[in-house]
């Protein structure tokens, strides 16, 4: 497949009013593509791997930008850069574990660009599917990385199903370990979403990373300040410190009632096709106090049921260490 | 899945194709209903503080107006995905990867590239300067980048550590693995300045 230096021609929205976006999402419905930073779209074009008709810009409607206190928790319009994200006081200073989310995204130009709800809906990186082949998630009926000769040391750990790719986003993690709701906007009104809904797994969705519908667009996340300012660890492991998507990440919220957990939400990346809580661990966390010894102690739960491809085993000791370090890092 | 969506798309169908029936000049009116927000051609642009007039394709990208249509190719494209950095510009002061930026989308904010730093007289910016006392570049090819990406960092903060500067220059890749030169460009730089 031959790879090009521009892109095919693609009609260009900038509608300033959400709902001009809103009536031109619902008439293009699938043929039209949602454009916030753009960080991941302009190579699938270029690639030719994917097209559209027309690019609906949402950089100039000015409601989808901004970070608001509200009288639950904080919302962030979904055009929000990531850098105005990490930058931000207050959400540094109530739930910092975002911001530590998005200070590793990518690079820092990307950062300057990418927005919120970009990083949140942001295709797999599967490098078959990525390729542009046929493959279960491209509506095909294969998979070339769950082969003999797959290569799959990026690929999940969990959630299997024909499709092994993972979700790649930073920030998504963060979300589901923040019980985030997820606003999702379209002619017909709004829906609001769980986080822990938000994101799909192959055996429901196997051509998309989520639950939005065509048509619909990711307007805002909401931050319930049930989690604000609770004891928060982020970390993500990647080949390399800058560009490279998380190989396993994790992030984490500990309620401490009195020096010992109560509720917690211990979330990993890079192992399945949706941000992945560990149940297991959140459980036993329960009553304990966070510290070395209880992270030795809870670390093995990370990966019970886990079935790890050909080159992608590494990824289980990986999830027990981040477990051990969320639990022995001072907050 | 919305239920209401798809009963609306389906209400939806069933009346267009009932009006293309009905009538040939109804559709010829849907087509020629341009909605809120289609993009012109023709666009004003402020490139190193002068207004440019330049035709631009709806798909086009800010690195290639640029270079091939405003000559302007100090920036360079490398990997034109934005892994490189090598096509950095600053937009209203903040750093771009110009391969992944339509141009439509800079609107009326100030794009400033490598060829906007010197002086009228000729005389470099600091960090140009810097880079060339320091030896910091090698084949030169990810320098305009490397350049604009120290000159954002030291708009923003005039005294960086070695460590800031670091995270400040990450999003760009050198393949002659330059960096520690570069990076004593930049200390140099805000020494120099200060």
């Amino acid at each position: 497949m031959a790879s090009f230096d521009v892109m095919p021609h693609i009609e260009l929205y900038k509608p300033t009013e959400l709902a001009d976006a809103l009536e031109l999402a619902d008439r293009l419905g699938p043929r039209g593509w949602l454009l916030g930073g753009g960080q991941d779209t302009y190579g699938w074009f270029k690639d030719r791997a994917k097209n559209a008709e027309a690019m609906i810009d949402l950089n100039g409607i000015e409601a989808l930008h901004g970070i608001r206190e509200t009288a639950d928790g904080i919302e962030i319009g979904a055009a929000t850069t990531l850098r105005e994200i990490v930058r931000d006081p207050l959400l540094n200073e109530r739930f910092a574990v975002l911001p530590a989310a998005a200070a590793r995204v990518a690079s820092p130009q990307i950062r300057n660009v990418g927005t919120l709800g970009g990083n949140l809906v942001q295709d797999t990186r599967c490098w078959y599917y990525r390729r542009g082949l046929a493959c279960y998630r491209a509506g095909g009926n294969l998979c070339y990385a769950d082969s003999p000769q797959g290569m799959n040391r990026e690929h999940c750990v969990f959630g299997a199903s024909r499709c092994v790719a993972v979700s790649p986003s930073d920030t998504a993690t963060a979300m589901v370990a923040l019980d985030a709701t997820m606003v999702a906007t379209s002619v017909d009104g709004e829906r609001l979403i769980p986080a822990g809904r938000f994101f799909a797994l192959p055996e429901t969705h196997i051509t998309r990373m989520t639950t939005l519908e065509p048509g619909e667009i990711l307007t805002a996340v909401r931050l319930p300040a049930r989690w604000a300012g609770k004891r928060f660890y982020f970390e993500k492991v990647a080949d390399r410190d800058v560009w490279d998507f998380a190989l396993v990440s994790i992030a984490a919220a500990f309620d401490l009632d009195g020096g010992n957990i109560g509720d917690a939400r211990v979330v990993c990346g890079g192992v399945a096709a949706v941000p992945w809580r560990l149940r297991e661990v959140e459980r036993a966390l329960r009553g304990r106090a966070p510290g070395a010894d209880t992270g030795e102690a809870v670390a093995a739960l990370a990966t019970r049921g886990a079935r790890p491809l050909n080159y992608n085993h590494f990824k289980l000791p990986l999830m027990e260490n981040l477990v051990r370090r969320a639990l022995r890092e001072p907050a | 899945m919305n239920p209401r969506l798809s009963r609306r798309r389906f209400i939806k169908a069933v009346i267009a194709s009932g009006a293309a029936a009905a009538s040939k000049a109804g559709v010829a009116a849907v087509a020629q209903s341009r909605p809120a927000g289609v993009v012109e051609r023709l666009v004003s642009l402020d490139v190193n503080g002068r207004t440019r007039r330049v035709d631009v394709m709806p798909q086009e990208t800010l690195a290639y107006t640029l270079r091939y249509k405003l000559g302007l190719t100090g920036t360079k494209i490398g990997c034109n995905r934005g892994e490189c950095g090598a096509c950095t510009v600053m937009i209203d002061g903040v750093t771009n990867y110009s391969c992944s930026t339509l141009t439509h989308s800079v609107g009326t904010r100030a794009v400033l590239t490598v060829e906007g730093l010197q002086r009228p007289d000729g005389t470099l910016h600091p960090v140009q300067q810097a880079f060339i006392d320091e030896l910091a570049p090698q084949c030169g090819f990810c320098t305009p980048g490397q350049v604009m990406s120290a000159v954002a960092l030291l708009n923003e903060n005039p005294r960086p550590s070695r460590e800031e500067a670091r995270q400040a220059l990450s999003g760009n890749l050198c393949r002659c693995g330059a960096y520690d030169h570069y990076l004593n460009g930049v200390m140099r730089a805000a020494e120099s300045e200060s």
